[in-house]
Order: C-alpha cells, then sequence, then structure tokens
C-alpha cells in the first residue's frame, strides 16, 4: 500500500500543474480538465476520477492555493447537484466506465446534471414514485412518467431518475435508478412557475424515454439503496455554507435596521435581536459540526443546520418586510424570470420573504427532518405504517 | 479560531464528575433530600471541590489552583446542572473566584488577602459569594448606586422611597445598611464579597445577617443579607472593584449557560427515555408524531445551545475581547432553551411530571430561576444590542 498522501505532496502537484498550466494564459476548461487529471479536484476521490484518494481535509488547502494562484474555478453553484449529488452516487453504484465517462465533465461544468427524484404525487413519500421503466426485448428501458422541482433540468445534460420498475413489489423494492440523457427526444422540459414569480425549476416530462441498460447504476429493484446516497449528500448540501458573523439574511435585516433610523419600533427592535442571537448561535452549531468532522467526529448536526437556516431565512425575511413599512408592501418585479443561479439573500425583502418558502421543504421537508432526528438520533419508535409489505400498485393514490 | 469540541481532558473531567454525581447526587433521590436536613451535602462538596478539584479549576497552580479555566469549569456546570447539584459551585467556584482573580494587577496573580482567601476556595475549604442579587448581570448597575439613564430629579421633588421619610438632610445619620435581597448560597458561605461605594470588602459571613429565604429553585438557597457598614477587609478601590465584580458576574453568567445545557440535556433524555417505555392507545407514546416532532426540536435547541455554551466557555477561556457578545448570546439563547426542555420534560411526563416524588419539577424550579440568574435575556440582549450596533429606537 502507497503511503497516504500528505500537505506537502499536494503542494508539490499545484505547483506542478501552475506551471504546465499557467492561469493567465490557459483556456478556463482546459485549465479544469487538467486539474481534474493532476487528481486536485476533489482530493479525496480515487486516482484516475479526480482525486488522489487523499484525506477529504486537505482540499480547503488545495483550493486555498489555486486561488491565490488567480486559478479558474468551477462553478459549484451551476453544477451544484452535479457534484453533490450525482458524482457521489456514481463513485459508489457507477461501473468504472461510468466513473471515466462522466465524472470529469460533471466536475469542469461541461455537462450539467439535474435529479429526476419528485414526483407531483411523490415528494416526502419519495418511494411511492409512479414513474415507470420498462424493459424491452432488447434490455433497452423505456421510462414514462413526470418529475417536478427539477432545478437545472433546462441546462442540463445528464440526470440521475428513479423509476418503477416491478408495481408488484412493496415500494420501496419495484425501484431502479438510471442515468437519464436529457436530450433524449422523449424528455419535455417545461418551465414552473413558482411563488416569487420566477421559474427557477422545471417540470419534466418523460415520454417513451429510451435508456440503454448500461445506463443502470445498482442493481435492477435496487434503487432505493442508490437513492438513499444521494440523498443522503444532498441534505449536508443545504444550508451548509460556512458564514461570517451576520451573514446571510440576518445581515440584510441588520443593515436595514442600521440604515433606516425612521423604520424602527420598540417590538421590532426585540424580535431582531431574538433573530440576531439565533442567527449567531445557528452559525455556531455549523461551525461546530464543521470543526467535529475535521476531527473525524461527524455528528448528527447536519439535519440542525438545514432545519435552522430555512426557520431562521423565514422569520428574518418576513420580519424585514415588516421593519419596511410601506415598502414592504411592495414587490420588485413579477416579471417571469429563469434564473441561473438563486441566492437566496438576493433581491428585495418580499422576494427573500417568498423565496425562503421553499427552504423548509427542498432537500427534505422540515418534517420529515424532524422525524429522521426523532427516530435516528433520540431513537424514538417509529410509527406503525401500512406501507412497508403492500405492492406499490395497491397503495392508496 | 474558537475551539467548540471538548478536549480529551475535558471529557475525562466530566467523567470524573459525572461518576461522582451518579454515586452520591443521583436526581431520582432529590425531591426526598430537599425537605430533610436541606439539599446542601458537604461531603458532596469535599469530594468534588477537593478530591475531583473542581474548585480551583480557574485559580493558577501558585495560589494552590488547578491552573485550568473556565472551559473545564463549563464542564463541571453541565454536569451540575444535568444533576442539578445543589452545590455552590457557581456562585463560589466562578463567580466569587473570578471576582477576587479579576483584582490581581496586570499579568500577576492576587496578592494580599484575595491571594489567601482564592487559595482557601480553590481548595474547597472555605466557600465566598458575592454580595449581590442573583439576578444581577454583568454590567448592570449596582444596587444603590445612580443609574446613568435616569435623568436627575427636578427641583422640589420629592421621592416617594424610604429616604423620603427621614427628617430633613442636615440631621441624617449614617443609614441603616439595606439588606440585599435573593443573594444565592450566602447560607452556605464563609465569606461575603461585598461591593460597596468605596471599594470591595471581604466580610466574614459570621459578621453579617443572613436571613434565609424560600426559594422558587429550593436546589440554590437563597438569602437576604445585611452586612454592616463597617464589616470586612477591604479588598480593592471603587474602580478596581467595579472591573472585577463585571467580569465575575461576566464569568456566572457565561458558565451558566453550560449549567443550562446539561440540565436542557437531562430534560431531554429523561423525556425520550420516558415516551419510549410509557404505552397509551396500544403504541409506545414517543411513537406519534406530534412527540416526536417535539423532542426532535428540543434536540435542535440542545444542539445549538451547546455550541452557544462552549464558545461563551471559550472566549471567556482565552480572555478574548468578543467574550461580552459571545455570553450575552450564550445566555439570551440557553436560558431560554432550558426553561423550554424543563417545561417539555414536565409536559411529556404526564401527570407523572407533576408528582413531587419525580425530579422533573426539580428541574423546572433551577431552569426558571436560572432564567433570571446573572442578568435576564433581556438584559443580555440589551448589552448586545450595543455590541453590535443594533440601537433601540429613539424615544420611550
Amino acid at each position: 500500500m502507497s503511503s497516504p498522501v500528505t500537505a506537502a505532496d499536494l503542494r508539490d502537484r499545484v505547483r506542478d500543474l501552475l506551471a504546465a498550466h499557467p492561469p493567465a494564459t490557459t483556456d478556463r476548461t482546459a485549465f479544469l480538465r487538467a486539474r481534474f487529471d493532476a487528481g486536485l479536484a476533489w482530493v479525496h476521490y480515487p486516482e484516475g476520477l479526480g482525486g488522489l484518494g487523499a484525506d477529504p481535509a486537505l482540499q480547503a488547502g488545495v483550493d486555498a492555493l489555486l486561488a491565490e494562484a488567480g486559478a479558474p474555478g468551477n462553478d459549484p453553484r451551476r453544477i451544484g447537484i452535479g457534484l453533490g449529488m450525482a458524482a457521489p452516487t456514481l463513485l459508489a453504484y457507477g461501473t468504472e466506465e461510468h466513473r471515466r465517462r462522466f465524472l470529469r465533465p460533471l466536475w469542469t461544468g461541461e455537462e450539467v446534471w439535474c435529479q429526476l427524484f419528485s414526483e407531483p404525487g411523490a415528494g416526502s413519500d419519495l418511494a411511492a414514485l409512479a414513474t415507470r421503466a420498462v424493459r424491452g426485448d432488447d434490455g433497452t428501458w423505456v421510462v414514462d412518467g413526470q418529475k417536478v422541482w427539477t432545478s437545472s433540468a433546462h441546462l442540463a445534460r445528464w440526470a440521475i431518475l428513479i423509476a418503477r420498475t416491478d408495481p408488484e413489489a412493496p415500494k420501496h423494492r419495484g425501484l431502479t435508478y438510471f442515468v437519464c440523457d436529457m436530450t433524449d427526444p422523449g424528455v419535455e422540459v417545461r418551465p414552473l412557475r413558482q411563488i416569487t414569480g420566477e421559474a427557477e425549476f422545471n417540470e419534466v416530462f418523460l415520454t417513451g424515454v429510451r435508456i440503454p441498460d448500461g445506463h443502470r447504476l445498482g442493481a435492477v429493484g435496487d434503487g432505493w439503496a442508490v437513492a438513499r446516497t444521494t440523498l443522503m449528500n444532498e441534505r449536508v448540501a443545504i444550508g451548509g455554507a460556512r458564514l461570517p458573523r451576520e451573514g446571510g439574511m440576518i445581515g440584510r435585516a441588520a443593515r436595514t435596521w442600521r440604515d433606516r433610523p425612521e423604520l424602527r419600533t420598540h417590538d421590532l427592535h426585540q424580535r431582531l435581536l431574538d433573530a440576531w442571537v439565533d442567527a449567531e448561535v445557528a452559525r455556531l452549531t455549523g461551525e461546530r459540526l464543521r470543526q467535529q468532522l475535521a476531527a473525524g467526529r461527524p455528528g448528527p448536526e447536519g439535519s440542525a443546520v438545514k432545519l435552522a437556516f430555512a426557520r431562521l431565512n423565514q422569520r428574518i425575511s418576513g420580519l424585514e418586510v415588516e421593519l419596511l413599512g410601506e415598502e414592504g408592501l411592495l414587490y420588485d418585479d413579477w416579471t417571469m424570470r429563469r434564473p441561473e443561479l438563486v441566492d437566496f439573500t438576493g433581491r428585495d425583502a418580499g422576494y427573500r420573504y417568498l423565496r425562503s418558502k421553499g427552504n423548509s421543504i427542498e432537500g427534505g421537508t422540515s418534517e420529515v427532518l424532524l422525524n429522521i432526528v426523532a427516530e435516528r438520533v433520540l431513537g424514538l419508535p417509529a410509527e406503525p405504517r401500512d406501507d412497508k409489505d403492500v405492492p406499490w400498485k395497491d397503495l392508496a393514490r | 479560531m474558537t475551539d467548540l469540541l471538548y478536549s480529551e481532558a475535558e471529557s475525562d473531567l466530566r467523567a470524573a464528575v459525572r461518576a461522582l454525581l451518579a454515586d452520591r447526587a443521583a436526581p431520582a433521590a432529590l425531591p426526598a433530600r430537599l425537605e430533610g436536613t436541606g439539599p446542601h451535602d458537604a461531603a458532596l462538596w469535599r469530594a468534588l471541590a477537593g478530591d475531583v478539584g473542581a474548585a480551583g479549576l480557574l485559580v493558577p497552580e501558585e495560589l494552590g489552583g488547578q491552573g485550568a479555566g473556565p472551559r473545564e469549569a463549563a464542564v463541571v456546570l453541565e454536569e451540575l446542572g444535568r444533576a442539578v447539584t445543589p452545590l455552590p459551585y457557581l456562585t463560589s467556584s466562578v463567580v466569587a473566584t473570578r471576582t477576587l482573580l479579576a483584582l490581581a494587577p496586570a499579568g500577576g496573580p492576587p496578592a494580599g488577602p484575595a491571594a489567601g482567601l482564592l487559595a482557601e476556595l480553590a481548595a474547597g475549604r472555605r466557600t465566598a459569594v458575592l454580595a449581590l442579587p442573583l439576578t444581577t448581570g454583568p454590567g448592570a448597575p449596582e444596587p444603590g448606586s445612580p443609574t446613568p439613564t435616569d435623568p436627575p430629579p427636578p427641583a422640589g421633588h420629592r421621592p416617594r422611597t424610604p429616604a423620603a421619610e427621614t427628617p430633613a438632610p442636615h440631621t441624617i445619620p449614617a443609614p441603616a445598611p439595606a439588606p440585599i435581597p435573593a443573594v444565592a448560597d450566602a447560607v452556605l458561605a464563609d465569606v461575603l464579597l461585598v461591593p460597596r461605594p468605596d471599594g470591595l470588602h471581604a466580610v466574614d459571613a459570621a459578621d453579617a445577617e443572613i436571613r434565609p429565604l424560600t426559594p422558587l429553585d429550593l436546589t440554590r438557597p437563597l438569602a437576604a443579607v445585611t452586612v454592616p457598614a463597617d464589616a470586612g477587609t477591604r479588598l480593592a478601590e471603587p474602580a478596581a472593584s467595579r472591573a472585577a465584580v463585571r467580569e465575575g458576574l461576566l464569568a456566572g453568567a457565561g458558565l451558566l449557560a453550560s449549567e443550562q445545557l446539561g440540565l436542557a440535556e437531562w430534560c431531554l433524555e429523561e423525556s425520550v427515555r420516558h415516551t419510549r417505555t410509557r404505552h397509551q392507545f396500544n403504541r409506545p407514546v414517543g411513537s406519534f408524531q406530534a412527540l416526536k416532532h417535539r423532542m426532535a426540536e428540543l434536540w435542535l435547541e440542545v444542539t445549538a445551545a451547546r455550541a452557544a455554551a462552549r464558545n461563551a466557555a471559550d472566549a471567556l477561556a482565552t480572555g478574548s475581547a468578543d467574550a461580552p457578545l459571545a455570553v450575552a448570546v450564550a445566555q439570551a439563547y440557553c436560558s431560554r432553551v432550558a426553561v423550554h426542555a424543563a417545561e417539555e420534560c414536565v409536559q411529556l411526563h404526564g401527570g407523572t411530571g407533576m408528582t413531587w416524588e419525580h425530579p422533573a419539577h426539580v428541574y423546572l424550579k433551577r431552569a426558571k430561576a436560572d432564567q433570571l440568574a446573572y442578568g435576564s435575556a433581556g438584559h443580555h440582549k440589551d448589552t448586545l444590542a450595543g455590541l453590535v450596533g443594533l440601537p433601540a429606537p429613539a424615544g420611550r
């Protein structure tokens, strides 16, 4: 066994990469490809797949060195689903061919990914999904159904998809996981206009979409296990950003308070201070989680961070609308737009108030997260359920 | 950067304190004790303070202490909170000790009578308390001092206070000292640290009148303390005294957050334990989503309270300029969490939670009293408003 990769090894590799591909004169995509090939994309991934099998804690040092040298980065927010959800799933369940084909353009951003999971009838109860995949005589799967809340579908080259392959089996057992080609003629992406007026998400209609069996991840009927890998990575991604004190929503509200003394009332002052305390404590909770991870002792605090993030955003943005008084009655722009990036703290208070309503739904509803905390962290008994051993086709829908 | 985790040494200390308390101060036995000989257990105090060395954690080794600091004391307080142990740890080993330490000239340990007293406190041979109401928060004006925000009384104003009943000014004799209300652990203390306009005084408890009061929280005795005006030894000038008292109260408020954290943790764990085993409607009541979510909410709060309490303890330990802010945040947050956890604990235990036999009420009483101790949440939020530049509206 080779000795573990050290921070010094990585510094050498960064230096070599920068020498061979000077950022000032190298095309952005070419640089990102070279970085991937040097194993400096995500250093904990295997060699040849963008990594070196190093300790993930060493990534931050690499990122800092490259940023210092003015190297272009990939665009983690634009390709977040690929990076956060598709990549770890491909790594865990893909064949060697899948990994070699998909991971590099995924990481460089040349290919955007989306996630065809949620359906109009299957959100929190994801395993109830109804999109069907039927295997033809030639082994190809034919997929029909409708997905919803699909971020980036209009930009995506590939999708991770779960579909039902056995309606006779209980709902968790009849699912299979695929990689879906979004350029297939049977894939139709329609913008889904939402509460804010813009269309950040999509509905995706799948009509006779043909997926070769070679694009299956995991065994037939094993899709739930694969999906769980994806979902575990999703929650870490939402609300986990490191914030400075007064970062995020509270920073906007505090600035309004400071800049607009004429808007202040005693009631709003007390509520703002309460929110400030809670935001600071949530920030410290996230910081403590990161320190635990860095010390190799991951805790269950991830769910806490996501839940707190959702609540704070909703409470503080609502408070800011009130604080603004007459201005709070106004909205900046109802024009239907398709933002490529979503900034929860962007635009005006009214937008933030409305957009934050999604924070307690997307990436696991707060109710589901509370159940997870109650059952997996506290060890409280599960509620009795009657859908476990019933064939999916016999369930109420 | 702030270290929000527990070190190995801190975990060892926790294990030692927890083992001692499990043996000698089990919560289940507490309700019965409260009415007997009184909650205080002198032998347990000797074991914790002397044998474990907990009383001297904040005191430098050259004064006979452990030379540790607020992070370690916070761990002890988490355990004392978990067991709602009735010991004068917070009042004597933290607040009084930190006040005395703050009298030291910059860089050195305190000298003179304060040094001798610190050594005694560190060894657990004597206890001391700051003779202020338990509700006094860091930076609060001391009783009897003019409040800077109060405008001067208009000419000809006759205050309707007892002073108004005294004869005309030129005949006033030296006023009799007023009792200081709600001084915590004074009934156990050997020494009272008394802030007076002319500085801080150490007064032998035997020289003061200490009238026990009936406290809401039976585990932290309260007394009205009257100290003769000329009693005691002066330890510090007025300015040094005020600064030291502020330091003592800041440490008290900041580390109280750890006691509140431990208390909340116990309440959550007991609620989970109870609702897992208690059956109604042919199911464990803990399987009902409505109850599960309430306990999950508490877990979120306890998780966040731990980050806040650790942050305060670490800021106090490093002497960070951020300490007043970290303490204000921790107090504003943790006092709320402890009360919520204790209230939920009573409710989730159903009728059992209302009985004297079950210790839930002891936790509720401690949590509620802790909410007032060393400054209310409102006091700490006012402090915060000043520190982070979020001023109150002008006018009233």
